[in-house]
């Protein structure tokens, strides 16, 4: 380590000191500044440029704008990120509370159970698509497996019902990150202070209330994580469209990442990609700043 | 929490973790992507007969002494794929050659990212044996930058043959009698046909519901051509009500399924017929069937006298390197060889580019769609796919997609999807 | 463990409720593991005839032993072995070396700040929120001048890059409810800046770096997009090699095939939550989430 040499010149060597903090901060934020900023700054740039197939500097004002604005497919991909973040966000923080609340209730055997409710978040949609794929698949799946116990009026077809795919990549996702906001609320549960409770207790309070007037309030902070965390994945999903529907039945589960990435790779319309991921970026932007603004201000103690 | 033991832990961790962490990583960064000898050709053919076709030219190459760097991009219909070669291109560090088709060519070729293959194509004479309107696609501004393996034609039905005894069905002549055949399969309790619904697929069918609706003169027009008047038109939105009638005749399980997971329900007789390119016919030999015998083979009903044909184009990217350059050379020769057209496309299902072969060593299917394939180019009738990128650019195709895709998995009214497929094209080409 | 909870002084029949509902909900979350497991084990003829659910009747190891070693992707059939261990090459370097950044920058933003680090950390922190398909194209041309293109050494770099502002988060959060005193008694004892680091924080930070290593291990090995784009090939991920193999069918789908190499993807990282599982929550609790 470079502080290591014995300090023949104190000078030098507390200037170093000095600047050692900043020296070290120093790599990542040139890459920081470089991968992400600047390719934000190119690919605004391209957003506004003639690039079809491959970048091209040709400035052409706001035409790619006004032609993803008129497209159907985006209006599709709109649609469809708000019904799914929604349910996506919802779903999750409803299902991971109450996970969280009945785990808190001195539970044998907690460790095996928050593990099995946490393992989806290690794997892959590459992985898990297949087998949801499978899974849901009418002919191959839960129906068919539902037929052959001798139930023959089940029916569960909604991956290949236009109206309805968009809701099975929602069960897919909640399954996958349900366990992670179970955990963040299970964390702040623990950090709760005892003494309310136990007053409360003493009134002789039922359990619901002291979750409803105690408890949960003291939470906002967990949740206020979780929607952003969630809101984030739910802009970004990617993988699980790709792995479960491939975007279809037609467009029907087409969302602004996987319009992003067809448009730019198969439809040879850059310029219009890079004016959606822009159009993303700025809604994540309008989350996420008003969030930093919040946790980065002084500390209220 | 903060006891000896933990900081034993951490500094083991940091310590010992890191030197191999970056000799790790120096070590993986300086593994170097040479190619000695070798070709690195990017393809998206991975089902089997795909692959088992490629390995023909695998084998080609190898006695040349020319090793094969496996490069398999799958899924998305060769989105993946296409990504992949913008980010190598993109980089500098483009592969040796690519599987592409149609249009996708021609853009790489206007961005001078592609070698020339005169030398190789005046030797082979391929001016003169590969049919005009495949060298439209095969060459840029006058010269060969595609060697084509083979031409597969879009308008094809195949059918299980013992299901057709079965029912009493004789090989429909018209739209239909084709209807009928399905209905009649339906009836007995079977899928009239077997149907992958993905967005290509989904337009493979359009295309050839067009064909046949309207002529060959409306095909050119409204999908090559792509004259607003006749894409909304009431030729059009009757064509699209043709469609909605072929569609009551797949099952409900259809949508994302593979084009060779369609094929194997009529191999094993759960279905009567499925309407794709021949390269379905590749299936079929896979499993030992044989055509005429097995299953059958004939142009979708109303197509009889055009063929919708696509090509899969080898392109190869310019470099300096002398050697690869040499190897490219040798490639593209093997391509365009006779031996090696009539060896791929025994494989593949497919009939040769080149139109002065003998189709004797070809099966009874490929005989006759060589045959066609041969009479279409003389009669100006042989005119790109729509669904494979030989109509039309790729922004126009995948607006066509959308909208077709759209109909299929809605119950949006014919006419508005005659419109609304005038609107998505105007809106691609402007 | 909480102090008193409220349910603790119910009944007994409330509890059986309780378990219930628990079981259940572990029953389905484990559901898709458990078809991917035993369909794995299953012959393809019991995978058409038989149960999804149904255990299988005959237990054969042939399909993993057909994923692992001989099961063709495009034309060669070398199984996914191969690109498992580019993926181990891949996930090692680049996990260890944006956790060591992520440290470090939560050390400087926390105990040695300066005027506008919060809006250093605001500008880090933002780079987990870009959809990467945009950084693809310029990402490419970047890696091929650095000459990293199609190699995992350019994974590596990529995956350091978008993982720094999730490590940074962690560490960053983390040091900020560790005592100042400790550092300040520690400079008058003349301690610089990397000896209260490795003394110090470093020791007292176990339950942060295992948070950090869970979640930089699992996003790096998951990874699809990044793999696809930048090491196709010889240098592809297990992720990409997944990818390819499903779809690279023959007819016949090889579902037992196909979830043994899924299921091969997926054991490191089920392997990491099982044994590090209790510690993510207490790296939870000790503030990467603000409780």
């Amino acid at each position: 380590m470079s502080n290591a040499s014995p300090d023949r010149d104190g000078g030098a060597r507390e200037r170093l000191q000095r600047w050692l903090p900043k020296l070290v901060l120093s790599p990542s934020c040139v890459l920081v500044l470089f991968f992400v900023y600047g390719f934000i700054a190119w690919t605004s740039y391209i957003s506004f440029s003639d690039s079809g197939m491959m970048p091209d500097y040709t400035w052409v004002g706001l035409h790619q704008w006004s032609r993803l604005w008129t497209s159907w497919t985006w209006g599709i991909a709109l649609h469809n990120i708000w019904v799914f973040g929604l349910l996506y966000i919802v779903s999750c923080i409803v299902l991971g509370l109450i996970l969280a609340i009945l785990l808190d209730q001195r539970i044998r055997a907690e460790g095996v159970l928050r593990t099995i409710y946490l393992y989806p978040m290690a794997l892959s949609f590459i992985v898990t698509g297949t087998a949801w794929q499978w899974f849901l698949n009418p002919g191959l799946g839960l129906e068919k497996t539902m037929h052959d116990l001798g139930w023959q009026s089940f029916s569960f077809n909604w991956l290949i019902d236009s109206n309805m795919a968009i809701y099975t990549v929602v069960i897919a996702a909640v399954w996958q990150a349900t366990g992670f906001v179970m955990a963040m609320f299970l964390a702040g549960l623990r950090g709760i202070d005892g003494e309310m409770i136990k007053a409360a207790q003493i009134d002789g309070a039922p359990a619901w209330k002291i979750y409803a007037r105690i408890i949960i309030p003291q939470l906002r902070p967990v949740f206020l994580s979780a929607v952003v965390v969630l809101a984030h994945l739910a802009i970004k999903s990617f993988d699980l469209i790709v792995a479960m529907t491939g975007g279809g039945p037609g467009n029907a589960t087409a969302v602004p990442a996987t319009f992003m990435y067809s448009y730019a790779f198969s439809r040879n319309e850059m310029g219009i990609a890079a004016a959606s991921a822009v159009f993303m970026l700025a809604v994540i932007a309008a989350l996420i700043i008003p969030y930093l603004y919040s946790e980065l201000r002084e500390p209220r103690s | 929490m903060h006891s000896n033991h933990n900081r034993a832990l951490v500094n083991r961790l940091g310590f010992a973790l890191l030197p191999f962490a970056l000799a790790l990583s120096t070590n993986t960064m300086a593994a170097d992507t040479s190619t000695d000898n070798q070709v690195e050709v990017l393809n998206w053919w991975t089902s089997g007969s795909e692959a088992k076709a490629l390995g023909a030219l695998k084998d080609g190459l190898s006695d040349q002494g020319i090793g094969w760097k496996n490069m398999p991009v799958a899924g998305g219909a060769g989105t993946n794929a296409m990504a992949v070669l913008r980010s190598r291109i993109t980089s500098g560090n483009p592969p040796t050659a690519a599987q592409v088709l149609g249009y996708d060519a021609q853009d790489w070729a206007q961005r001078d990212a592609l070698s020339s293959l005169d030398e190789v194509a005046k030797a082979g004479n391929w001016n003169e044996v590969f049919p005009q309107p495949l060298q439209e696609f095969a060459k840029y501004d006058g010269h060969w930058i595609g060697a084509p393996f083979e031409i597969h034609s879009t308008n094809w039905v195949w059918a299980n043959k013992s299901l057709m005894d079965e029912l009493g069905i004789e090989q429909p002549k018209t739209w239909d009698d084709f209807i009928a055949s399905m209905k009649k399969a339906k009836d007995a309790g079977y899928i009239g046909l077997a149907y992958g619904g993905q967005p290509w697929q989904d337009s493979t069918v359009f295309e050839n519901v067009v064909l046949a609706t309207g002529g060959a003169d409306f095909y050119r027009k409204a999908l090559i051509d792509l004259d607003p008047q006749a894409l909304d038109s009431a030729t059009m939105t009757q064509a699209f009500d043709h469609l909605r009638e072929l569609l009551k005749y797949k099952d409900d399980n259809s949508p994302g399924r593979d084009w060779n997971l369609a094929t194997a329900m009529v191999i094993n007789g759960k279905a009567l017929y499925q309407i794709m390119g021949d390269w379905a016919k590749g299936e079929f030999l896979n499993a030992n069937l044989e055509p005429g015998k097995d299953f059958m083979c004939f142009r979708t009903p109303g197509t009889q006298d055009a063929v919708t044909f696509n090509s899969d184009l080898m392109i190869m990217f310019d470099t300096d390197d002398a050697e690869q350059q040499k190897m490219q050379q040798t490639m593209a020769k093997i391509i365009g060889s006779p031996e090696f057209q009539i060896a791929f496309s025994q494989i593949k299902g497919s009939v040769p580019a080149r139109m002065d072969l003998s189709a004797d060593k070809l099966d009874a299917c490929a005989q006759s769609g060589y045959e066609q394939v041969q009479a279409a180019a003389k009669n100006h009738t042989l005119m790109g796919s729509m669904a494979h990128g030989y109509a039309a650019p790729a922004s126009v195709k995948n607006a066509v997609f959308d909208i077709i895709s759209s109909f299929v998995n809605s119950d949006m009214p014919s006419d508005v999807a005659a419109e609304q497929l005038a609107a998505a094209i105007q809106s691609a080409t402007s | 463990m909480s102090a008193a909870s409220p349910a603790a002084r119910r009944g007994a029949a409330t509890r059986v409720v309780l378990y219930a509902i628990l079981l259940v909900f572990a029953v389905i979350y484990l559901m898709p593991l458990y078809v991917m497991l035993t369909t794995s084990f299953k012959t393809l003829e019991e995978i058409h005839q038989g149960n999804m659910l149904a255990l299988p009747g005959e237990w054969t190891l042939a399909p993993w032993r057909e994923a692992w070693g001989s099961a063709c992707i495009g034309l060669e059939c070398n199984g996914v072995h191969g690109y498992f261990f580019n993926s181990i090459k891949i996930v090692i370097p680049a996990v260890l070396i944006s956790g060591l950044l992520g440290a470090f920058n939560g050390y400087v933003l926390t105990k040695w700040k300066f005027r506008g680090h919060k809006i250093v950390f605001g500008l880090i922190l933002f780079s987990c929120f870009i959809p990467f398909q945009i950084i693809l194209l310029p990402m490419a041309r970047v890696l091929g001048i650095l000459h990293l293109a199609n190699s995992t050494g350019g994974l590596v770099l990529v995956h350091i890059v978008y993982g720094i502002g999730f490590t940074t988060l962690f560490f960053r959060n983390f040091y900020a409810s560790f005592p100042d005193e400790l550092v300040r008694a520690a400079q008058l004892d003349g301690a610089g800046f990397f000896t209260i680091f490795f003394r110090i924080l470093l020791p007292a930070s176990v339950p942060i770096i295992v948070v950090t290593i869970i979640w930089q291990f699992t996003n790096v090995w998951n990874d699809f997009l990044f793999g696809v784009s930048f090491a196709s090939g010889d240098s592809a991920p297990i992720t990409v090699a997944l990818n390819n193999l499903v779809n690279s069918s023959t007819g016949v789908k090889a579902y037992n095939v196909n979830m043994a190499a899924a299921m091969v993807a997926a054991v490191p990282t089920l392997i990491v939550y099982i044994l590090a599982g209790k510690y993510f929550l207490r790296g939870l609790m000790s503030g990467s989430v603000k409780g």
